[in-house]
């Protein structure tokens, strides 16, 4: 066991107060860059970045990395109390960590979520420690048929989910892959929908959507229904923390399978993104429960969170090994090896194993940290509920606001935050999903791409995803399968019910 | 004291606007905008600069990177020329500075700028995989004339890397088919993974891959060979690398300058401080590492050389866009 050894060699590295006080800096200076939404976790390492142009890369690695595990729970907080996701990749808590908030469980789902976050990365690490060797030539297979495959999977995985009807999730997605369009296109270099605004070219930003028409949308309703707000009533304890966590072993197999799902989509590298979607699909398709997902259900919260940073945490090894970011953040941080002066590329765990190992046995001891020290601010985020809404409401759409606008300090992102809040009021009065088009507008340009890189590939032809490689025509396959399963499963129960019907 | 000091700073400074040069230095924080995403070739170059300003203390006042890079790039241009007379506002950039607005409608103009400085040339050479049949540059275009031609990848879209194979098409009759992707680091793995038959990445690009000995080189575009060094791969130096020319293929040089900008309606005696401090900058020990270790050219072009160099470059892609009708209508 070579990496054992490796990893060993690693936490002696990793581990010196030093270090550990770093961490602990990093992880709370995350925690608050991730509860303000358009801070975000790329930006909060930007912004830490020039401070570790002294610090030996080990140092700097650490710090880097914790803030990134801070922001991400930070990320989730904001998600699961006011329905605000800070980062793409939370926008999945938000279903069912927000309506468990409403209904006076913030402590549990707060808890619930730093706990299957916390598990989740561990799985990544493990993954990252064993796999290191063979991940490098398993994401060398992907080229752009392959990552059309895993696009179209993670969107067949959300068309026809259950509750809603199917096509009223394929109107809202097709919306969202519109509002992807808008920007520059990066195969032929020319700008759609522009319209003549200098401010469009750099396209429609997802926080700027996100912020309309989670944050702004719900805010309309609430008012609608008389300032009610179920969260006022709950009382924190302790006690909750401790039951939330008990509760966790329940849990077990939502926790492997969005583990599983978060590693392979930080690998190859679909992204956390991808990762927390496709993961809240399949729990809800799975589960017993299925009705009662969307309105509050305990596995609603952990599955998306667990994949996520099992994701997260997986990326960093195509960062490393092969210099191919998986997250805006791991560019960032990428960036900051190269003024360094390390090379990210395959020799790098050749060249400098003390830099690989000891990032790698940080993971380790920065998760454990971030998991306790995030557990720890639990009953202050969740007293934030007893505030009442009258107050609390327009707090929440000055922080919108703000978030909108420090995200690229362009006036017409506000002006944009405004229509987005009142087309996600809009569906929720008439029961369109907002999850398709938010997930379009997310991973639609890189869909794009993918398709027409493939489709310069093969000269036009479709077959290419076939043919390309047993690899890219296995996800096809899957995809397939989850797109027409609705169909599939309704046309089984219509063979079944005359057979019903004749018996009776 | 310090007021009549300031009062008498600004007088002078209104005196003087037009003719001589008074000493113009930062009052706040300026703003460093780098016209890619973080981690993209500009992206370094421009921390590189922020950090060696700060460790050397070349400037008083402190430094804010922001990454604009939507819209390859045109997001930072747009906002870097937005107040035309800010002179605590810097813009880093490559030629695309003087090229995106020939190819689309970008909401910026490229005179909306005055070049302060050009600190680095990047290399761009032929890379293909480490296992693919062709042993020089030659045998490679011959196969590249065969039958359908080869896949060929690169960075973006009409960007420098569509406009070189475009180039090596013209001079040599090779068929390419062009794939954009969103980065050079993409179309590096691409190629390790046998995905595309080649690219045209610069040297930093495809590093990684090239000591791990994935990918290989065939040819410099560059009217000489590269500076000799310790070998890189298992068998090869920078400097083994023969240049395009010398291979057969009749394109003598192609290079990427890395450049620095201000709005144009800053004074002179802005640009004046800004071009001193960034000639200060590339004679540090540390931007000598950053050249080495990103194996580009070093040089400084500034003033009159700089608009010549920026003319010549941009007849050149004029030429190639024309060709391929690509120019914005």
């Amino acid at each position: 066991m070579d990496n054992f050894s490796n990893l060993m060699d690693g936490f002696a590295i990793a581990f010196s107060m030093f270090h550990l006080a770093l961490m602990a800096a990093g992880v709370l200076l995350g925690i608050l860059v991730g509860v303000l939404p358009g801070l975000g976790a790329p930006n909060g390492v930007s912004l830490l970045l020039p401070l570790t142009f002294t610090m030996d890369p080990v140092s700097a690695i650490i710090l880097l990395t914790s803030m990134y595990w801070g922001a991400l729970f930070g990320g989730s907080t904001t998600s699961i109390l006011f329905n605000i996701p800070g980062e793409p990749s939370s926008v999945a808590t938000t279903f069912d960590g927000y309506p468990m908030a409403q209904q006076g469980h913030a402590t549990h789902a707060l808890t619930l979520a730093f706990m299957s976050a916390g598990t989740g990365a561990m799985f990544g690490v493990v993954v990252i420690t064993v796999l290191s060797g063979w991940v490098t030539e398993f994401a060398l297979k992907f080229s752009s048929p392959e990552y059309f495959a895993v696009f179209l999977l993670t969107f067949a995985s959300f068309i026809g989910m259950g509750s809603g009807s199917a096509f009223k999730a394929i109107v809202s997605m097709m919306l969202g892959f519109a509002f992807a369009t808008v920007g520059m296109d990066g195969i032929s270099g020319n700008m759609r929908l522009t319209f003549g605004f200098p401010d469009l070219v750099k396209g429609i930003s997802f926080l700027v959507a996100v912020i309309g028409l989670f944050g702004i949308g719900e805010l309309l309703q609430t008012m609608e229904e008389g300032l009610r707000f179920d969260g006022i009533h709950a009382r924190v304890r302790i006690r909750d923390v401790l039951k939330a966590i008990a509760s966790m072993p329940g849990h077990w197999l939502t926790l492997l399978r969005s583990a599983i799902i978060g590693a392979w989509m930080g690998i190859t590298p679909g992204g956390p993104t991808a990762a927390s979607f496709m993961s809240y699909g399949l729990a809800k398709r799975f589960s017993r429960r299925k009705e009662h997902f969307g309105k509050g259900e305990p596995a609603g919260v952990v599955a998306p969170e667990t994949a996520d940073h099992s994701a997260g945490t997986c990326a960093i090894l195509p960062m490393l090994a092969l210099g191919v970011p998986g997250s805006a953040t791991a560019a960032v941080m990428m960036g900051g090896l190269m003024i360094w002066g390390l090379t990210p590329g395959p020799m790098l765990f050749i060249e400098r194993p003390d830099f690989v190992w000891g990032t790698i046995a940080s993971m380790y001891l920065g998760n454990v940290m971030a998991v306790v020290l995030v557990l720890a601010t639990v009953p202050m985020f969740a007293a934030i509920l007893r505030i009442p809404f009258s107050i609390i409401g327009p707090m929440i759409v000055v922080v919108c606001f703000i978030g909108a606008y420090s995200i690229s300090g362009s006036r017409l992102d506000l002006w944009l935050a405004v229509p987005f809040g009142i087309l996600g009021y809009t569906f929720k009065k008439l029961g369109y999903p907002i999850a398709p088009m938010v997930l379009a507008m997310v991973l639609g340009d890189k869909a794009e791409d993918a398709l027409r890189q493939s489709m310069i590939m093969s000269k036009g032809s479709l077959g290419i995803f076939w043919t390309n490689s047993t690899l890219s025509a296995t996800i096809m396959v899957l995809a397939m399968l989850l797109l027409f399963w609705p169909g599939v499963s309704l046309i089984i129960k219509r063979l079944r019910k005359p057979a019903v019907a004749a018996t009776a | 004291m310090f007021k009549t000091k300031l009062i008498a700073t600004v007088l002078a400074g209104a005196l003087y606007a037009a003719g001589a040069s008074a000493a113009w230095s930062p009052e706040k924080p300026v703003e460093f905008v780098v016209t890619s995403g973080a981690g993209g070739g500009t992206d370094i170059f421009t921390r590189t600069i922020q950090s060696i300003i700060v460790k050397n203390k070349l400037m008083n006042v402190p430094i804010v990177v922001v990454n604009k890079g939507g819209g390859a790039g045109s997001e930072g241009y747009i906002h870097g020329a937005s107040e035309q007379d800010n002179p605590h506002r810097v813009t880093f950039g490559t030629n695309n500075e003087y090229l995106l607005p020939l190819v689309a409608k970008m909401g910026y103009a490229a005179e909306g700028f005055t070049p302060v400085a050009a600190l680095a040339l990047d290399e761009f050479l032929i890379w293909v995989n480490a296992k693919a049949p062709y042993a020089d540059a030659k045998s490679f275009i011959d196969a590249a004339k065969k039958g359908d031609g080869l896949r060929m990848g690169g960075s973006q879209s009409k960007d420098t890397d569509q406009t070189l194979v475009s180039i090596i098409s013209e001079a040599t009759g090779a068929k390419f088919t062009y794939i954009p992707f969103k980065s050079g680091g993409e179309a590096a793995i691409q190629l390790a993974g046998a995905h595309i038959d080649a690219n045209v990445n610069n040297p930093n690009e495809n590093i990684g891959q090239f000591k791990a000995n994935m990918v290989r080189p065939l040819c410099v575009f560059s009217t000489k060979r590269m500076a000799p060094g310790p070998k890189i791969s298992k068998d090869m130096a920078w400097s083994d690398i023969p240049t395009c020319k010398e291979s057969g293929i009749p394109v003598d040089n192609y290079q990427m300058p890395r450049t620095i900008w201000l709005p144009s309606g800053v004074a002179p005696e802005v640009l004046a401080f800004y071009t001193d401090v960034m000639h200060k900058v590339q004679e540090t020990p540390e931007w000598k590492a950053y050249i080495e270790r990103t194996s580009q050219t070093g040089t400084f072009l500034s003033g009159d050389e700089l608009r010549k160099y920026i003319t010549a470059d941009t007849a050149r892609a004029y030429g190639v866009f024309k060709r391929e009708g690509w120019l914005a209508k």
